[in-house]
């Protein structure tokens, strides 16, 4: 691993029990049930750079995000940030002081901020919890953090309710940094908002970024959002990540069949009349997903292969028919009509 | 022209609460031709769903429509009393909701519920009618339709769902489809099957849609023109190619400078200074002025009246101001934001 990787995410695994109770599944002699959210993701995040992750609902991306930031113990698999295991059994000092520098900004800023609370109290408590500044400091940097996000420091004596969505947001953004934060995870920090709040956002969390050389793990669903702000991006799909590439080259030559169906079915603003291939199908369920290749029963080049055996990720993209060779990047074969 | 089949005019929406009345929406006018879409965006507040929902009769008190008109084909719907508006909806105007989960009832099979439907509308034998619904089901692209027709909702995907919910609608061959947000809740990849689907269907028969989303990229692909409304009101009407590629209103413009694409990349996105003003305190004048770049004297003093030119209508004093070259300054902004994006 090279000294400039920032997080090291190795052979992540969970599993959740969604077996039904026991006397229930006794009677109806079933099995238990497992479904595997996120199945042996492995990315790491260089210093400075936003990584993002993408996948439709169900691929486990919100999943890593939270393991990443250890509000869920992995099932398997190795968090490493900055030298430091995040997963590892015994709760070190060397990992109590890396929790400072790891912060987290959820979807819905009317849930993330607790109402009863005033702003600055909110943005304080991490300062306080941390031991960041003294007593007569706090209020100051409070008002500090506040400017930072593009708010105003008398906003620090008023309750959430008072803002807007994307003023929330804004709060959430400072309590992230309060705690002088190097790594954020953001999962769908944007969903929540219009789309010209979410374009205030996305600028303020860039210009943070070149500011502060903050690191991003950025989730999302939304593929134009994420070609805006990630240098490299991975691709998910049923708990694996199928593609891994720089945001550019993954817009510009999608190589997993995944990846390029994704693309097609995005709309487009510019209206270039760019012919697309029809989506084929719907996700599978999660329970029960296909053997092989995950992708196989929506893919126009799955074969024989494909239905066998887990492709791997080599050269940034998890697809029998690419490593073979069998799949031309720049045609992908009409798929029949749906 | 042919008489549309969806005439608005001048239709106001008020909402009486105990801080005085709101105006949703202030004297709101568009038209919609046979087989024809159109898009209506806005962000949220901007009265794209009440402007639905009045359409369809569904204002709920303390809403009331407080003046203007609504036309179905020529006939007056907006004053039909709640009895004759029911014989409206469903069978004349079809409705498509965000959440297909709760359009549809969990308590009863899908067939059950398009038979009801259908025969609610049509005067059809119940084997009739399931046959029809057989045949609907299959043109929304449902796999073995003779075996789901007996399926429970809940054994749908919701991109299924939503294809029911699609054959609900069109069931009793509506003049007028209105879909609501009708893709929000779904994924991308699923989201392009269904807005396919719907504008082949409404081509086929001739359906007009009103399809309100805040979308901008679901319009580009499927409205043959858009409406675009900030508090309550239409800012800018007209072709698709020409409000989205060329937009004139201050707002418009930067709504469309605000939404990140994948063909373009830039490293600034265009922000619109400020936010939506509340319903209680709509500015006087042009409700966007205080945000707006361009804005003077007379914006503030008196209310843009929307100007058409062709068929791309504007509610913006520049519009129309004598000595202003207006395309001159759209050009201006353009080439003010590009440079602020190659400085970023």
């Amino acid at each position: 691993m090279s000294s400039d990787n920032f997080v090291d995410i190795r052979d992540l695994r969970r599993v959740f029990d969604v077996s039904k109770p026991w006397l229930e599944r006794t009677l109806a002699r079933e099995g238990r049930q497992l479904l595997k959210a996120v199945d042996g993701v492995t990315v790491s995040i260089r210093r400075g750079e936003t990584f993002a992750l993408v996948g439709e609902s169900g691929s486990g991306k919100s999943t890593v995000a939270r393991m990443v930031v250890g509000l869920l113990p992995p099932t398997a698999g190795e968090v490493v940030i900055d030298g430091v295991s995040m997963t590892a059994a015994r709760d070190s000092g060397a990992r109590k002081r890396l929790r400072r520098r790891i912060q987290m900004i959820f979807q819905d800023p009317y849930a993330s901020l607790d109402p009863r609370w005033r702003v600055g109290r909110i943005i304080a408590e991490p300062i306080r919890a941390f031991g960041l500044a003294r007593e007569q400091g706090v209020e100051e940097r409070v008002g500090e953090l506040l400017r930072l996000v593009g708010l105003d420091p008398a906003d620090a004596a008023k309750f959430p309710h008072e803002f807007s969505g994307g003023q929330r947001q804004r709060i959430a953004i400072a309590r992230a940094l309060a705690s002088e934060a190097e790594f954020i995870v953001c999962d769908e920090p944007t969903s929540a908002l219009d789309v010209s709040v979410q374009a205030q956002i996305l600028n303020l969390m860039r210009d943070l970024q070149d500011r502060l050389g903050l690191t991003y793990l950025f989730i999302s669903h939304n593929l134009a959002v994420v070609r805006h702000m990630a240098a490299t991006i991975g691709v998910m799909y049923l708990g694996r990540v199928v593609e891994v590439a720089p945001a550019k080259q993954l817009f510009a030559a999608p190589r997993h069949p995944y990846t390029r169906m994704l693309l097609d079915a995005v709309p487009d603003l510019a209206m270039s009349g760019r012919p697309r291939t029809p989506v084929q199908g719907e996700i599978p369920n999660p329970i029960s997903p296909p053997s092989g290749c995950t992708f196989n029963p929506r893919c126009a080049l799955a074969n024989e292969r494909c239905r066998r055996e887990v492709p791997p990720l080599r050269d940034g993209v998890a697809c029998h028919a690419v490593h073979e060779g069998r799949a031309d990047p720049q045609d992908m074969p009409e798929v029949a009509a749906v | 022209m042919t008489e549309p089949v969806l005439s608005v005019r001048d239709l106001c929406v008020e909402f009486v609460t105990r801080r005085g009345v709101l105006r949703a929406l202030d004297r709101v006018s568009f038209d919609i031709g046979k087989g024809e879409v159109l898009g209506v965006v806005g962000e949220s507040g901007a009265g794209k769903s009440v402007t639905g929902s009045a359409v369809i009769g569904l204002i709920e008190p303390p809403g009331r429509i407080a003046s203007g008109e609504i036309r179905l084909k020529g006939e007056r719907i907006d004053n039909l009393s709640p009895t004759a508006m029911r014989q409206v909806r469903g069978r004349r105007i079809g409705m498509v909701f965000q959440d297909p989960l709760t359009s549809l009832n969990p308590l009863y099979r899908v067939g059950d519920q398009l038979v009801e439907t259908i025969r609610t509308h049509l005067p059809l034998s119940a084997a009739k009618a399931r046959t029809r619904a057989i045949e609907l089901l299959a043109e929304v692209g449902i796999p073995a339709p003779e075996r789901r027709i007996d399926g429970y909702p809940h054994e749908f995907s919701g991109g299924m769902r939503q294809r029911v919910v699609l054959a609900l609608a069109l069931c009793a061959e509506p003049e007028l489809v209105i879909a609501d947000e009708p893709t929000t809740a779904l994924d991308v990849s699923v989201q392009a099957q269904i807005i396919t689907l719907l504008k082949r269907l409404c081509r086929e028969r001739g359906t007009a849609v009103m399809l309100i989303t805040h979308d901008m990229g679901v319009i580009a692909e499927t409205a043959d023109r858009v409406a675009v409304m900030y508090a309550g009101r239409v800012a800018e009407i007209g072709p698709v190619r020409d409000v989205v590629s060329r937009p004139f209103h201050p707002y418009a413009a930067g709504l469309m400078g605000s939404i990140p694409t994948l063909e373009t990349a830039t490293d600034r996105l265009v922000q619109i200074p400020g936010s939506m003003p509340r319903l209680t305190a709509i500015p006087a004048g042009c409700a966007f002025n205080p945000r707006c770049p361009h804005a003077y004297a007379r914006c503030v003093a008196e209310r843009p009246e929307l100007l058409s030119r062709g068929a791309h209508a504007v509610a913006c004093h520049l519009y129309d101001e004598p000595g202003v070259d207006a395309e001159a300054l759209v050009q201006r902004d353009k080439v003010a934001a590009a440079v602020g994006r190659s400085r970023a």
